[in-house]
């Protein structure tokens, strides 16, 4: 189960969260109520140049010291805040959601290509494997994930979604059937510019986290779709493939197809395959995932999940329901399923 | 003689109302267990090993072979067995020599490990309609991938370096010519070239008729470098560089004399009747340098167009010296357990010297994760693997493709009877007495290996697909899809698996 719902427009006009959030509850039989979540880019205009820090504090004294702590020794906090929340009747504040706007110190990374992110990369495995109480669930620039257990209209409403604005927004409503509903394991994941959100289960989990973990990344949050995050950061980032090649190595062709491609074709498909073994990612799986100029989606290889493209303008929405995408788009013209793997990319035009 | 003899371990019958004086099992037994006199067949059941030739060419299924149930005082600590070697040693002063795998009753790790499968959520996958791949590629595999952008187009930079294809993971381990018999040795090449995988040619060198199937074999040096020149280093698909095995870790080979026939001595290039010795040490490697010297010098000995092997026996630190051989230019290390097989080798080697593959393979594959450098060699695990389940088990503790050895010869014909080290192998495996060898039709052994084979393989797709796995890479190193059962915390830790209800 589960539903997901992204869009993008592609000249980076921004769009409020009222309408994801319609699209999202349109879907709340692919949920249980037990957590849902949105992720917005473009949203911070005023500190376009900063890291949004998002925290899940269990309270704000130990958690906190130690957070702004490590923080301060990393980098300059710009500003901090509470985020705003608003009660809801069908919502359990379980954590409070606090926000720092925050500036790496480059010259600490030395022998990286990208030193601020690899430095708030660290920063983010370290608060989240080493502080009680405190879990960092959104470290993008100009980017924010809202997310609790919750219907996703009651979690819309706490965070009031429709107050933000951005030219790309995921969304999920989740079903948990491996781990329980706590806000941590509610998707988006995120690491840095990356953003997941994923419908199904991942039966190559363990393979994918062992080969996360030997990189440099610890898997804390007891849930399949956070190695998505983070092979994402490691393929996309650190070895900077571009997006449909990271698609293609976690959901590669069969065997069968590669052999009969094109010579050229072929020895690369089979290097990346061989390179990237471990990061092939099995099992059921519909996901989109979003980075700073671009969304892309994509299913397992045998597409056990539905998924969705929709497009109108300058405007594409990738969902698991038709229903999902109408109701954010009413207008939508082309509507098409993608074949199994194939990603669908929808990239900002600057 | 004061000792006396020990008991006999086995007591044959024949049931002379079926029997059909036929004399099939006179001519079958090559320990002589049967002899005729006055038109009636004589039974010497001190000499029966259990073999079962006899049995299984009986047309009339009138012999009865029963383990003698001890007769000693019974003893909880002086076993039978523990007695017997006592008066055996006593008598002759000698190490006890033994053939096949460790014969203790040690816990079988494999057996407390049980797999995963898909309910509710996660639909499996049925192999018969959806593809299944198993393919393997087995050789060094780059950290990451290089390449130039060119306006959008991405360039590869990344060249591979050579590496096996294996059309499923399971390989034959090496066995050498001289150890099992040419017509043994033939049928395995045979059913490699069909399934699409490869086989050892262990230290024996390769004999001219295995030449045919030469691009599916990996050519084995071990510290005696029988056989070896240039031609059989080019011969062979790979290279594999034999430290040691997992029946006796520590210890060499010893092929007697009485095995080196003209054949055997021409293919392993040693003089006739000569015993073929290779010590434990190899005298140009005392140390992790010279072992990658040995890597790089046979490399370019073959253009650096084969992959190079090192065989290990599962030891207490085998991860620290798997990390050290990963950094030496080998494509993969192969660990060997201690429940592997062997032809000969001193009872108290095979049956209390090294570690089983299932911990050595789990604490190598996570130790060569730790550091960041899995994916410089290949795995294969070996040593104790009998059945598709424990292949399954071993890939995903982290293994890419493992080495068969006995199963193989079972495919053959073998009962497991332990006494290969005679050469008088009753079904023309280890043995190189010619009407014993001939026993075996190359044609017919090879169709039952490969049948072996390719059972398993559907065998590990349907695992793989009740798993929710299409492709072997989400199996390799798949804890997550394994749990302990009875197993403690300790080895659970080793193996880095939860506890079965977790
Ligand atoms: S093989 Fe069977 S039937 Fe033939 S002689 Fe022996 S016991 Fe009798
Ligand atoms: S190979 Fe022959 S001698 Fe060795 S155990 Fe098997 S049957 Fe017995």
């Amino acid at each position: 189960m589960c539903g997901i719902i992204g869009v993008i427009d592609r000249t980076m006009s921004r769009m409020d969260g009222s309408s994801i959030k319609e699209a999202l509850s349109l879907m709340d039989e692919r949920g249980s109520g037990e957590g849902a979540g949105y992720v917005a880019y473009g949203i911070y205009p005023d500190y376009a140049d900063c890291y949004a820090i998002h925290v899940f504090f269990d309270n704000l004294l130990e958690p906190k010291t130690e957070v702004d702590c490590i923080l301060q020794k990393w980098g300059r906090i710009v500003h901090q805040e509470e985020i705003p929340t608003y009660e809801q009747p069908g919502l359990k504040k379980e954590h409070i959601p606090w926000r720092y706007f925050f500036k790496p110190y480059t010259d600490l990374m030395v022998g990286t290509t990208n030193p601020d992110d690899d430095n708030v990369k660290h920063l983010v495995m370290t608060v989240n494997s080493t502080v009680e109480g405190a879990l960092i669930f959104s470290s993008g620039i100009n980017l924010g994930v809202f997310k609790a257990s919750g219907w996703p209209e009651d979690v819309a409403n706490f965070y009031r979604i429709e107050d933000y604005k951005g030219y790309i927004w995921l969304a999920h409503n989740r079903y948990p059937t491996n781990t329980s509903g706590w806000w941590g394991g509610a998707h988006p994941f995120n690491l840095l510019d990356w953003s997941v959100v994923h419908n199904g289960e991942i039966t190559s989990y363990g393979t994918n986290r062992r080969y996360v973990e030997s990189n440099g990344y610890d898997c804390t949050m007891s849930t399949d779709t956070e190695v998505v995050a983070y092979l994402f950061d490691l393929l996309g980032r650190r070895h900077g493939l571009p997006s449909e090649t990271v698609v293609t190595a976690l959901a590669p062709p069969f065997w069968d197809v590669i052999d009969e491609m094109p010579e050229k074709k072929e020895e690369f498909l089979r290097t990346l395959r061989l390179t990237y073994g471990p990061a092939l990612m099995n099992g059921p799986f519909a996901i989109v995932v979003a980075t700073k100029d671009g969304i892309v989606g994509f299913t397992d290889r045998i597409k056990l999940r539905p998924l969705v493209v929709g497009e109108n303008g300058s405007r594409l929405y990738i969902s698991s329901e038709e229903a999902a995408i109408r109701t954010m788009d009413p207008e939508v013209e082309t509507i098409y399923m993608p074949r199994a793997g194939e990603p669908v990319i929808g990239r900002v035009t600057e | 003689m004061s000792l006396g003899s020990v008991p006999l371990k086995y007591k044959i019958s024949i049931d002379r109302d079926q029997c059909m004086k036929c004399m099939r099992c006179v001519d079958n037994c090559s320990y002589g267990v049967y002899r005729i006199e006055d038109d009636k067949i004589l039974i010497d059941s001190r000499k029966c090993t259990a073999c079962h030739r006899c049995i299984s060419m009986c047309p009339r299924d009138a012999i009865n072979l029963q383990e003698k149930p001890v007769d000693y005082r019974s003893h909880p600590l002086w076993t039978a067995e523990a007695r017997e070697d006592v008066i055996n040693q006593a008598r002759t002063g000698k190490i006890i020599l033994a053939g096949m795998g460790n014969a203790r009753d040690y816990p079988i790790i494999f057996d407390r490990l049980v797999l995963d499968a898909c309910q509710v959520t996660n639909p499996s996958i049925d192999p018969l309609r959806e593809p299944m791949e198993l393919r393997t590629y087995i050789g060094k595999k780059p950290a990451k991938l290089e390449f130039t952008k060119n306006n959008g187009d991405v360039e590869l930079k990344t060249k591979l370096a050579p590496n096996l294809k294996l059309d499923t993971p399971i390989m034959i381990g090496h066995m050498s010519y001289g150890a099992i018999s040419l017509n043994a040795q033939l049928s395995l090449a045979k059913a490699v070239a069909k399934t699409g995988t490869f086989m050892g040619t262990g230290e024996g060198g390769m004999h001219e008729s295995i030449y045919p199937y030469q691009n599916h074999t990996i050519v084995q040096i071990a510290s005696g470098r029988f056989g070896v020149d240039i031609n059989y280093l080019e011969r062979g698909a790979a290279i594999e560089i034999k430290v040691g095995q997992g029946a006796k870790p520590g210890i060499g080979g010893h092929l007697p004399g009485e095995k080196v026939c003209s054949d055997v001595s021409c293919t392993r290039m040693i003089p006739l009747g000569s015993d073929a010795i290779s010590p434990a040490p190899h005298h140009d490697i005392y140390s992790i340098e010279d072992l990658a010297q040995l890597v790089r010098s046979l490399k370019e000995a073959t253009n650096w167009e084969k992959p190079v092997f090192v065989k290990i026996a599962a030891v207490h630190n085998v991860a620290a010296i798997a990390a050290g051989i990963a950094r030496s230019d080998a494509d993969a290390v192969v660990v060997d357990g201690f429940k592997g097989g062997t032809g000969a080798a001193p009872k108290v080697f095979r049956d209390n010297v090294g570690i089983p593959i299932e911990a050595a393979i789990a604490a190598v594959d996570e130790k060569l994760n730790e550091q960041g450098i899995r994916n410089k060699v290949s795995l294969i695990a070996s040593g104790g693997i009998r059945n598709s389940a424990d292949i399954t088990k071993s890939i995903a503790l982290g293994a890419d493709a493992v080495y068969i050895g006995t199963a193989s010869l079972i495919a053959l014909g073998c009962r497991v009877c332990g006494n290969c080290y005679r050469g008088l192998c009753p079904w023309g495996i280890a043995t190189q007495k010619q009407e014993l060898v001939d026993r075996i039709d190359p044609e017919i052994g090879s169709e039952n290996v490969a049948n072996l084979i390719n059972a398993w393989t559907l065998e590990i797709s349907e695992l793989m697909g009740a798993a929710g796995l299409n492709s072997i890479e989400s199996l390799r190193g798949n804890r997550e899809r394994l749990r302990g059962y009875m197993l403690d915390q300790g080895l659970l830790d080793v193996l880095k698996i939860e506890s079965v209800g977790a």
